[in-house]
């Protein structure tokens, strides 16, 4: 038997998690699937012939090879605005995680870390913000922030940066107590160092799961708040602005209501997959099947 | 027990003020409340438009106007609106009535389906009828409450329509007339909450679904589960009996977490079927800058969620005994 039969490909982590993630079948084809939705967004929306402002001669006409999504009553292209509403949708829940996260995730990890009183006054403020119907309070926030998408994501942020923290806090509190932190405390390692280069890596895993599902739950609180009249404002346009609109046309003009539903439907679906696929492929032990 | 109670509750006095406070302080910085009055044709006359502000405190510091409020509250008093016909007390109490009539049987039906579908997931794990529930369990998870709301109000006037009567009431909370007596309102009232609380308790069951089912798997995979099994009891026995108990415990903690999450749901399909409850009054207060509306709906929203939460830490205490507060 030659020798190199016997030696092992040594794999990093990362070349690990990707191995099982890709073994994950229906997160692979999620990730697909959202890809070329993501795609179809950003580089469609740029391409298509017709943009969100644009009024058409064609007013309410069914879906076509002219309008796929067909057209409303003023004579959009709902094709064009369901692809704008896609990209404010995605921009506003992507960065509200974003955010949520890396705040929600140095705040409870500080908090874990340290313990004793600042912990309690900490997860206290963190607690005060989970006690909030969520809706409520960014309807207000929305009201008096104004429309622009950016702002919408601070809001979010503002919201589930707690519900982050108490993740992580969780995570680094199991944690602290093992050898590793006290191997690099022993050699003097300083406080920051620990957390950020020690902690926070070895924490990563719960941190990313719970951020990919972050994005799914953001889509639907962005939607929800565009709904109602508190989020994106025309003349923008978002996912929950679009079915807001066409709430009264589900019988007449059914093309207006299903397309901006059924992509808010597919994009949050296929982040909780995909979600689903991390948590197996970060965390083997969580997993009761084998794959 | 008692006294863990009462010292929740008194930590959560600061949690409601710093709350309250700070959307108070939003509302009132969002907009002027007299804006609708200056803008009236004719215009009205400058000693209106004061009297006007006067009533809201408005010629008054934001801080004295929140001082006012609050402790306005301890006497009963809400403060005065800027929709001035309407008294924010008895107003915030009818409505908040309204909505908990939805919350609640919705909630209701949401666990006991989630209880039901969790548990069928979990013994028949893998098989056809879990592959069923796991797909609806995810897909309910990733609709839009407003879209699903929506749909469901559009399949009841379809069914209306096939069945040429009025069966499922699409919009409002009751009928503003009912003739026949107490029988007839109640049926009113049952028949117009039918489509809202299917809306409302599926996205919940969803979500809890899934995780009765993790926590019914957990605890069938554990030795005293298979000890009751090996003593040669009755599968069904052991089900109910041995695992069932012990799986519904944790579903004590995830229910009263997502009280806020269901909440937000309220607010939107009550805006979908146009009822006249607490989400309603929240979306009118907040486009007429109304602070002192606001922060009284959140006031009571908080607290119930607070309440509802102690209430489910207490009880996860005597469901387990393994827990005990000191």
């Amino acid at each position: 038997m030659p020798d190199q039969d016997l030696r092992v490909a040594q794999r990093s982590q990362t070349q690990l998690v990707a191995r099982r993630f890709r073994r994950h079948r229906l997160a692979m084809i999620s990730l697909v699937v959202l890809l070329a939705l993501v795609l179809l967004a950003f580089v469609g929306g740029w391409l298509w012939k017709y943009s969100v402002a644009d009024l058409t001669p064609d007013e309410s006409v069914p879906p076509s090879w002219d309008h796929p999504f067909g057209t409303d009553a003023a004579g959009h292209d709902t094709f064009a605005q369901v692809l704008r509403g896609t990209q404010i949708s995605i921009g506003i829940a992507v960065l509200g995680a974003l955010v949520a996260t890396v705040v929600g995730t140095v705040w409870g990890a500080t908090a874990g870390y340290y313990g004793g009183r600042l912990d309690t006054a900490m997860m206290r403020i963190a607690d005060l913000v989970l006690t909030l119907p969520f809706l409520a309070v960014a309807a207000v926030l929305g009201h008096n922030l104004g429309g622009s998408w950016w702002l919408i994501a601070a809001v979010i942020a503002g919201l589930y940066w707690a519900y982050v923290a108490r993740v992580a806090r969780g995570v680094v509190l199991s944690l602290r107590e093992k050898e590793f932190v006290e191997a690099a405390k022993a050699i003097g390692a300083g406080d920051a160092r620990i957390i950020f280069r020690h902690l926070v890596p070895n924490a990563l895993g719960s941190i990313i799961v719970n951020a990919t599902v972050l994005v799914a739950i953001a889509i639907l609180l962005e939607t929800a708040l565009s709904y109602l009249g508190f989020g994106v404002r025309p003349p923008d346009t978002s996912l929950g602005l679009l079915v807001s609109d066409a709430q009264t046309a589900v019988d007449t003009r059914p093309w207006l209501f299903f397309f901006p539903g059924v992509f808010i439907i597919v994009i949050a679906l296929t982040i909780n997959f995909i979600g689903d696929g991390l948590r197996d492929a970060l965390d083997p032990q969580q997993t009761r099947m084998r794959r | 027990m008692l006294a863990y109670a009462v010292r929740r509750m008194l930590v959560s006095v600061p949690i409601l003020v710093i709350a309250t406070f700070v959307v108070f302080v939003m509302v009132s910085l969002s907009g002027d409340p007299l804006s609708e009055l200056k803008t009236r044709n004719p215009p009205p006359p400058p000693h209106t438009l004061q009297l006007e502000a006067h009533r809201l405190h408005l010629d008054e510091p934001l801080l004295a106007r929140y001082w006012h409020w609050i402790t306005g509250v301890f006497h009963g008093d809400f403060g005065p609106s800027v929709q001035s016909t309407q008294v924010i007390g008895p107003e915030l109490a009818h409505r908040f009535l309204v909505t908990f009539r939805l919350i609640g049987v919705a909630m209701l039906l949401a666990l006991a389906l989630a209880v039901l579908v969790g548990v069928v997931s979990a013994v028949k794990q893998y098989s056809a009828t879990d592959y069923t529930f796991t797909f609806f369990g995810f897909l309910f998870l990733a609709m839009p409450s407003f879209w699903f709301a929506i749909l469901l109000k559009e399949a009841g006037i379809s069914f209306n329509d096939t069945v040429g009567n009025q069966v499922l009431f699409t919009i409002g909370d009751s009928s503003v007339y009912v003739e026949g007596g107490t029988w007839a309102s109640i049926t009113d009232v049952l028949g117009h909450m039918i489509l809202p609380t299917i809306s409302l308790a599926l996205l919940s069951f969803a979500a809890w679904s899934r995780f009765q089912r993790a926590s019914m798997l957990e605890v069938l995979n554990t030795d005293y589960v298979r000890l009751a099994r090996a003593k040669g009891l009755r599968r069904g026995t052991v089900m109910t009996r041995h695992a069932l108990r012990t799986a519904l415990i944790p579903l004590v903690t995830v229910t009263a977490l997502d009280l806020g999450a269901i909440i937000s749901g309220a607010i939107v399909t009550e805006n979908v079927y146009q009822w006249r409850g607490a989400g309603s009054f929240l979306l009118e207060s907040i486009r007429h800058d109304d602070a002192y509306a606001v922060a009284g709906w959140l006031l009571i929203a908080a607290t119930f969620i607070i309440v509802f939460n102690l209430a489910a830490d207490l009880l996860y205490a005597v469901l387990d005994p393994r827990i005990r507060y000191a």
